[in-house]
């Protein structure tokens, strides 16, 4: 028999389209799951709007319903019920360890250039803050490009949204 | 359908073809920017912007029971209801980077304006659209303090004076004037008075505007009903 226990358990194992070391349930985009009967209603909300990732997540959530005999309904919720603060601490430790630094807990305002040009965030390889922002935009729409000063080395930052 | 639901798709309507016809035109530096960084950003921007008006098509097509491609892609170039600014084709730095953030400054305006709307489902969605755009318009800022220091300001100076009339035809009522203030206050060098003329304003279109849309419509025309 499905149930919400072992959905959550299968979504847990769907990992993200783009960095596949994190699950859908990791990355917090899944809001809510209804099961009644066979049907299975799952609400979830992008990460960013134009994430390329979005159907492909879609159908990896609806195959994994139906690995379970349910009848997946996956719903795309626009809204600003996501936010990176929503990723998990589990997460955020396989976002570092795979060389993502994870995002900044959301501050009262919107983020600001000095506070993104500040060395404020750590290398996710030798954990210096000695950084310094390369660019706002990265190889897709959640990340930001970061240099560290102390290894030399180029990472990749998640965006705060 | 209620008596207020053609005015309020109209006005998601408008902020869609937007943001879809400067993601077209933001793509456009895409492999051709002058550094990789801005080649990165500019994709990356155009990217946010189609994503936008994704967003915003489906909730208009959930509105007037439509299909959002359809909106996208199946109207003539006449019925968009996308301002000029959008359309203009600037292969030029400074006159991007004027356009970008004017439009931007705009665009903030009229976002703050949609998540105070009473339609919850729109509310919402200029809430989440507000968190993204936060980094265009870093990006935007950026650039200008990068443009004002020295003697690169009379050239951006230029460029803004004649995206202005264009920039103006964005909004309209109160939001052009808050816009106008936030520009003024931002750039106290720069005249931001004057009204925009009848081809500048929404429901002009540029010549511009055509030959963008024979290239994005392109393939869903000659193939009707493809997926891909």
């Amino acid at each position: 028999m499905v149930t919400a226990e072992r959905v959550w358990a299968a979504l847990a194992e769907v990992p993200d389209p783009e960095i596949p070391v994190v699950s859908l349930v990791d990355l917090g985009v899944v809001r809510d799951v209804a099961v009644d009967g066979d049907r299975v209603t799952i609400e979830f909300t992008p990460t960013f709007l134009g994430c390329p990732a979005l159907e492909v997540m879609r159908t990896h959530m609806a195959e994994a319903v139906r690995s379970l005999g349910g009848e997946p309904d996956v719903r795309v919720v626009l809204d600003d019920s996501w936010s990176t603060d929503r990723i998990t601490r589990e997460g955020r430790a396989k976002l570092r360890e795979a060389g993502f630094a994870p995002p900044a807990p959301r501050a009262a305002g919107e983020p600001a250039l000095v506070q993104l040009q500040a060395n404020a965030f750590r290398c996710p390889y030798c954990g210096s803050s000695d950084t310094h922002l390369e660019n706002l935009f990265g190889p897709t729409p959640c990340r930001s490009i970061r240099y560290c000063d102390a290894c030399r080395q180029p990472f990749e930052q998640f965006k705060t949204l | 359908m209620s008596a207020r639901a053609p005015s309020r798709s109209d006005a998601l309507l408008a902020a869609a073809d937007d943001e879809l016809i400067l993601g077209w035109r933001d793509s456009e530096w895409t492999g051709i920017a002058p550094s990789l960084e801005e080649d990165v950003a500019f994709s990356s921007i155009a990217q946010n912007e189609i994503g936008h008006a994704r967003a915003l098509y489906e909730l208009a097509a959930r509105e007037t029971g439509g299909d959002a491609d359809a909106l996208a892609f199946d109207r003539e170039p006449a019925e968009y209801r996308c301002c000029p600014l959008v359309e203009l084709r600037r292969l030029e730095w400074a006159d991007t980077i004027a356009r970008h953030w004017l439009y931007e400054t705009a665009d903030a305006v009229r976002i703050e304006h949609m998540t105070a709307s009473d339609w919850p489902e729109l509310a919402g969605l200029a809430r989440k659209i507000q968190r993204e755009e936060a980094y265009h318009r870093l990006h935007a800022d950026m650039w200008v303090d990068r443009l004002t220091g020295g003697e690169e300001r009379a050239r951006l100076a230029q460029a803004l004076q004649g995206a202005w009339p264009y920039a103006l035809g964005v909004l309209d009522g109160a939001l052009r004037e808050r816009f106008r203030e936030r520009v003024a206050a931002r750039l106290p060098w720069f005249d931001a008075g004057g009204d925009p003329g009848a081809e500048h304003a929404r429901g002009a279109h540029t010549v511009e505007l055509r030959p963008l849309w024979d290239e994005m419509t392109m393939v869903r025309r000659s193939v009707p009903g493809a997926q891909w």
